[in-house]
């Protein structure tokens, strides 16, 4: 049973088409990311779903309903913004409960003062569901505080706990680690998705950072230009790409596209170097190589070096015409600025002009570790 | 060699020296000055001054004028200030909903805070015409009772309140519309996934306390505006019928300038001040404590 379904769904905003004919399906349960970046409509499509924007065509599917003209309320979501857009004036508790009150009391019960009088067992009931969502949380010594006087880590767990209160079919995330610094977004990430697991919710999460969706999401679904690119797991978003602007957007340093064709014997030729691989394609190609894909060979594809990062745990080195490898420390030992190279490649996708992907073989088995 | 922390210093204190100097000069010395007046027995025009001690005042505790001056003056206040705050927040939540011509509104409405209430006191003098006006031509038409609104000792009072509605609505408006402007829409949108969508809930749980400074701000600015009110009981009734528009400045202008008593004017001028720096006080503490949502 799909969690939500968004089928066909086109929006503009006057001239300009922000989505164009997206269909999504986040399964019951699952976390999907939303992966693209700024400007591709990601964060459309989630305030669609969640109702705070209607599509110009298309279906919005929650479970087995179609919600498309129904207000937000009635979706039964719950959303965590990029602000958090906590109410200011009200206490952690009050934030918090709000939701609560509004399902749960009538519109007499929740008049200001009166309200409260004919109202104690159900507020009472409303404020042990609080505290049960606070504790977790680490929010039991904050629920009387103005979110004011919190810090930043803070202020998105309590829009974390206003948002998972009333148990809901869906979470909806815009960006809501993006105000984080880097150390707090690292613990933020892992509390989430714990988070997420732990209710069996369905989640979808929008980001533009391509760390946080493959860290964090069952499958990511990358957009740009109002389009789902690849909707997939994130190994095989890694692995796999379905075209060259994926392969570009994921995976840091991104994948290396190099230029070249496939003569008529079907061998790709990158810098007039043959290489081992074989394509049914032929023509101009890009040849797509992960940093970590290629490694220093007696033959392959010549290059210079150009710069090199040595960041700990492994080496970038950065070639003459923009392309990277990636090495361990004692791979890269020996190597220096302006010294040439031949890159044999071991791993590699590839591409036609227009970005899409070519089938592509390895010629002969080459040894992994040579 | 001079100590730099010593140079830092004398070039602080001769760099807010003009400043220091100009607010002496132009706001606090005439303050000051007022108050001292008040102190003296001078009459404007005279060669003699000398010395009164609380004289003047303890003359104003024993005027009945000044007594029905000033309850005049609050319930003008009182009047006005209630009416300005909703209606100005009413026209400011309509104008903002409305999507074409809010730049017409907005200067429609803004338009008399710019006049010469002088000016205009003539079209309302018109206005409340007892036969002809535009008032009791409604009044009429609706089967209400009319009146000679501002000959009437227990209407004049109020007609000039709504004068003042009038004039300090537009004012209101524009500072509650930049309020309006400040609130993030993030909240409307997480309210209405928190499950309250409507207009009353979204008024009251967000629009309502996230306008707190504003609000007071505006109460504070149409307090102090409504306190000053002058040239509407000077043009349209001078104080009357029966001192029933009496209020704390014509009071001051008729004791100073009219029987030239500057010293009792003065103590008048004293009691005004004071009023207006307890709203600025109430409103600058009231800030403080509570508008700090971060």
């Amino acid at each position: 049973m799909p969690g939500v379904a968004l089928r066909g769904i086109q929006k503009s905003f006057g001239a300009t088409a922000v989505l164009r004919d997206v269909t999504l399906v986040a399964e019951e349960g699952e976390f999907l990311a939303i992966l693209g970046p700024s400007g591709c409509g990601k964060s459309t499509l989630l305030r669609i779903l969640a109702g705070l924007e209607t599509a110009d065509a298309g279906e919005v599917l929650i479970g087995d309903r179609r919600v498309d003209s129904l207000p937000p309320k009635a979706r039964d979501l719950a959303m965590v913004f990029q602000s958090y857009a906590l109410y200011p004036y009200m206490t952690v508790g009050q934030n918090v409960a709000l939701p609560l009150e509004m399902r749960r009391l009538s519109a007499w019960q929740r008049v200001p003062v009166l309200g409260r009088m004919i109202s104690g067992a159900a507020r009472r009931a409303i404020a042990a569901d609080v505290a049960a969502v606070a504790a977790p949380l680490g929010l039991t010594p904050l629920l009387a505080r103005k979110p004011a006087q919190l810090s930043g880590g803070q202020r998105q767990r309590v829009a974390l706990a206003r948002a998972m209160v009333r148990n809901p079919v869906a979470f909806l995330m815009d960006e809501p680690l993006s105000n984080l610094d880097a150390r707090l977004r690292g613990e933020a990430r892992a509390e989430i998705v714990a988070l997420t697991r732990r209710l069996g919710v369905t989640a979808l999460y929008v980001t533009h950072d391509q760390g946080e969706a493959m860290a964090m999401a069952d499958r990511v679904a990358v957009m740009q230009g109002g389009r789902v690119l690849q909707h997939a797991a994130p190994q095989e978003l890694y692995d796999e790409p379905a075209s060259l602007e994926v392969a570009r957007f994921v995976g840091s340093p991104p994948m290396n596209a190099l230029a070249g064709h496939i003569g008529e014997d079907g061998a790709v030729v990158v810098s007039d170097a043959r290489l081992p691989w074989h394509s049914t394609a032929r023509g101009a190609v890009m040849l797509g190589v992960r940093p970590e894909g290629w490694v220093p060979a007696a033959d392959g594809i010549p290059v210079v070096l150009e710069r090199i990062e040595h960041l700990g745990a492994e080496t970038l080195c950065h070639m003459a015409g923009g392309a990277v490898l990636r090495l361990s420390p004692e791979a890269s030992r020996g190597l220096a600025v302006g010294q040439g190279l031949r890159l044999a490649v071991n791993r590699a996708v590839l591409f036609g002009p227009d970005g899409a992907r070519l089938p592509l073989a390895a010629a002969r088995r080459e040894p992994a570790f040579g | 060699m001079a100590n730099p922390h010593r140079a830092e210093a004398i070039a602080g204190t001769l760099l807010a020296l003009p400043a220091f100097i100009l607010m002496w000069l132009m706001l606090l010395g005439p303050a000051v000055a007022v108050g001292l007046l008040s102190l003296t027995d001078w009459n404007f025009g005279e060669p003699r001054i000398g010395f009164a001690g609380l004289e003047n005042y303890q003359e104003l505790w024993d005027d009945r004028v000044f007594w029905i001056s000033l309850r005049n003056t609050v319930i003008y206040v009182g009047v006005s200030v209630p009416a300005t705050v909703l209606l100005g927040l009413l026209a400011a939540i309509a104008i903002e909903g409305a999507g074409r011509g809010r730049g017409f509104y907005r200067a429609a409405y803004f338009l008399p805070v710019a006049s010469t209430l002088l000016a205009m006191a003539l079209v309302w003098e018109f206005m409340f015409h007892p036969s002809v006006g535009f008032v009791n031509q409604v009044f009429r038409g609706l089967g209400l009772p009319t009146a000679d609104w501002l000959q009437n000792p227990d209407t004049a009072l109020f007609a000039l309140a709504a004068i003042g509605v009038w004039q300090n609505l537009g004012l209101a408006m524009v500072l509650f519309m930049a309020g309006l402007k400040a609130i993030p829409p993030d909240l409307y949108e997480a309210l209405a996934m928190d499950g309250a969508d409507g207009a009353w809930e979204r008024f009251r749980r967000v629009t309502w306390p996230m306008l707190g400074p504003a609000l007071v701000f505006v109460v504070a600015i149409t307090a102090i505006r409504s306190f000053q009110v002058f040239d509407t009981v000077q043009v349209l009734t001078e104080g009357g019928p029966s001192k029933s528009t009496e209020v704390l400045l014509f009071t001051m202008v008729q004791q100073g300038f009219t029987f030239l008593r500057s010293a009792y004017g003065a103590a008048i001028t004293m009691v005004f001040l004071v009023l207006t720096l307890a709203i600025t006080l109430a409103q600058t503490t009231i800030l403080d404590r509570r508008a700090h949502y971060g």
